[in-house]
């Protein structure tokens, strides 16, 4: 109940007591939550590591931008995108597990970072002969989150209160986050979960225990790909505006981090991870600020120095800590045994 | 014909650039098993450090002849690249030695976005472009025109490679690195100084990466903080098509897969009708890594292994 209260309060928490700009931060805390908890599927449960996670959550986000914006001049509604998203993002998957299947540990690493480059190279150049993706351009003017004609973008009076459009978004965010977190919970205990850690521990071991590696494998790609697809369109749909530019290798392993930091296949610690990483630059942003209180004036442009310290962040945390911030009780276990 | 000549050149020489980052992956990761993510980043500085020194020497009173100012910048880039291959291997990785595999590949990233940022921070955001200081002559071959820097980054990176071979083939000190790689424990109980030779191969690696560096900052006439990032990932592609940790391999794999994008991107727009064009050169690397992964991931020349978990 105190949680519950919390989350519904938190935008006027943040809003208060930071600042508007916040409540955006919030809503793309969300996002990457829902995004790390995708990812945390394939690499966290089943072990495959994936640094093309990125091309998913383009796929998600074009297929918004391409059904809901003026460049084809089809404008459906969310709550219909977002399932073909997640379901066209899962067919990617597939089409991404089924070569890659007989690889493990590193050299999927390179095979699924090469897919999220070749479908960045796609979506940059697919403008000619036919325009598909409109190229480095990207797409504008995509349409906002609709509800029954009612924009949630725009900001509304309920009850004599004026609610902002952040607001709105960042309670149908919260309310998906919500569902993924319990998907991806429910999905631990099953039957297909456990089968994901024994093939993670032990493939060989797991296929004799009668367990389909093939498919359960390949049923992992899908699903983390689709919570892709979805983060994708809400992406879409928050910004109004895609283009490749969004969808870098850096992305992927941004999310990546977030499990690592996090700690693995653990799902608070994942939350806590994507949480960590995606304010932790915002906050850096301060550094600016700081320089000024020291030096008297900036020395070195804050937005530069960002991605430095996170880059020494990472570092250290590793030496640190390798299991991650957060682990799960049998992975920090698992840990200590091994020295 | 002269087209497919001209493209095959290019190719080999692009190719050649691209053995010499490969070979740096397939040492590291035949001694560590660890996919060094930071090495692209090692060849962005190498360029960097030369095109400083070169343009300090250019504007300095000392009136040096064109070849000279060049040579003092790869002499100075060599060195700075090897402290710096150093550095990374004994913060970044040594403490992480037995620690999960993930972590080492993790700090690789965390050391790669460092070095490039610290290089936006030093040399800015803009492209660099490299002084032509040595005259381009170029010579008619059969139809298609080959530079004077195109034959020396080619006889220059051969020679490099052969020399590479007889150092891990016919000196102490490579057979302490193939030992190494075969059983770090075994080859300790034998006397070698593992942590030297660890140390040593990304010294080396990072050596030749500095040379690669310059050479496509010349090749190109243009240097860029996020420069080294598509040539790392393309070099690994390269390595692991030659199979990876096999250093004959990788230099057989750089040239393939030079040769493969420069015929790949020239006729791409014939072969599809116009459809897709020379833009999707850079798609090639990894279709080739994708198609060599699923159909014989030990590369052309690594022998099968075991697969291990």
């Amino acid at each position: 109940m105190v949680v519950g209260a919390l989350l519904a309060a938190l935008p006027f928490l943040v809003d208060l007591g930071l600042g508007r700009s916040w409540v955006r931060v919030l809503n793309f805390t969300l996002l990457y939550i829902m995004l790390a908890l995708g990812l945390n599927i394939v690499v966290g449960y089943a072990g495959l590591l994936d640094l093309g996670y990125v091309a998913f959550y383009a796929v998600g986000a074009y297929c918004y931008a391409l059904l809901a914006s003026p460049h084809f001049g089809l404008h459906l509604p969310f709550w219909v995108i977002l399932p073909i998203g997640a379901l066209v993002a899962g067919l990617f998957g597939v089409l991404l597990g089924t070569p890659t299947l007989r690889l493990r540990g590193d050299y999927l690493a390179v095979v699924t970072l090469g897919f999220g480059e070749i479908i960045r190279i796609f979506l940059n150049n697919l403008n000619a002969p036919i325009n598909i993706t409109n190229g480095p351009q990207g797409i504008n003017l995509i349409d906002p989150f609709y509800v029954g004609g009612v924009s949630l973008n725009q900001a509304h009076t309920i009850a004599g209160i004026a609610i902002p459009g952040s607001y709105n978004i960042y309670y149908l965010f919260l309310l998906l986050t919500l569902l993924v977190i319990f998907i991806s919970m429910r999905l631990q205990n099953s039957r297909i979960g456990r089968a994901w850690v024994a093939i993670r521990e032990d493939e060989v071991a797991a296929e004799a225990m009668g367990i389909n590696t093939r498919n359960i494998k390949l049923l992992a790609f899908a699903i983390g790909a689709s919570f892709g697809g979805v983060s994708g369109g809400l992406f879409a749909g928050l910004q109004g505006f895609v283009s490749p530019e969004s969808f870098n290798l850096l992305e992927s392993i941004m999310i990546l981090c977030m499990i690592v930091l996090g700690g693995m296949g653990h799902i608070p610690g994942v939350i806590l991870g994507a949480v960590l990483l995606t304010v932790l630059p915002e906050a850096l942003r301060y550094i600016g600020d700081l320089q000024r209180y020291l030096f008297g004036s900036v020395l070195v442009d804050p937005s530069d120095l960002r991605m430095l310290l996170f880059g020494l962040a990472l570092i250290i945390m590793m030496i640190f800590r390798p299991a991650g911030l957060w682990p799960s009780r049998q992975r920090s276990r698992e840990l200590s045994d091994a020295k | 014909m002269d087209i497919f000549l001209q493209q095959l050149i290019n190719g080999l020489v692009l190719g050649s650039i691209y053995a010499l980052v490969a070979l740096g992956y397939t040492m590291v990761y035949g001694i560590l098993e660890l996919i060094n993510f930071a090495h692209g980043e090692i060849t962005m500085i190498g360029a960097m450090v030369s095109l400083a020194v070169i343009n300090l020497l250019i504007g300095s009173t000392l009136d040096l002849p064109g070849v000279m100012i060049v040579f003092m910048g790869v002499l100075t880039a060599i060195p700075a690249c090897m402290a710096l291959g150093f550095v990374i291997e004994r913060v970044a990785y040594r403490p992480l030695r037995h620690a999960p595999r993930l972590a080492p590949l993790i700090t690789a990233i965390g050391v790669s976005i460092v070095l490039q940022n610290a290089a936006m921070l030093i040399w800015g955001r803009q492209y660099i472009s490299f002084p032509p200081i040595i005259p381009i002559q170029r010579y008619e071959v059969l139809g298609a025109t080959i530079s004077n820097l195109q034959i020396f980054i080619f006889i220059f990176s051969a020679l490099l490679m052969a020399g590479l071979i007889m150092l891990v083939h016919k000196t102490r000190l490579g057979r302490a690195m193939r030992a190494t790689a075969q059983s770090p424990q075994a080859a300790s109980l034998m006397g070698v100084n593992v942590n030297n030779i660890i140390a040593i191969t990304f010294i080396l690696g990072s050596a030749l990466a500095a040379i690669a560096g310059v050479m496509v900052g010349a090749y190109y006439g243009l240097a860029h903080y996020y420069m080294g990032f598509l040539l790392g990932l393309k070099a690994f592609c390269a390595a692991v098509l030659g199979g990876i940790g096999n250093i004959a391999g990788a230099m057989l794999g750089g040239l393939l897969l030079g040769v493969i994008e420069s015929l790949g991107a020239g006729y791409i727009g014939d072969l599809t009708g116009g459809f897709l064009g020379s833009h999707y050169q850079d798609v090639f690397a990894f279709l080739v890594l994708i198609l060599v992964l699923v159909f014989r991931p030990s590369g052309l020349l690594g022998e099968r292994v075991v697969e291990r978990a």
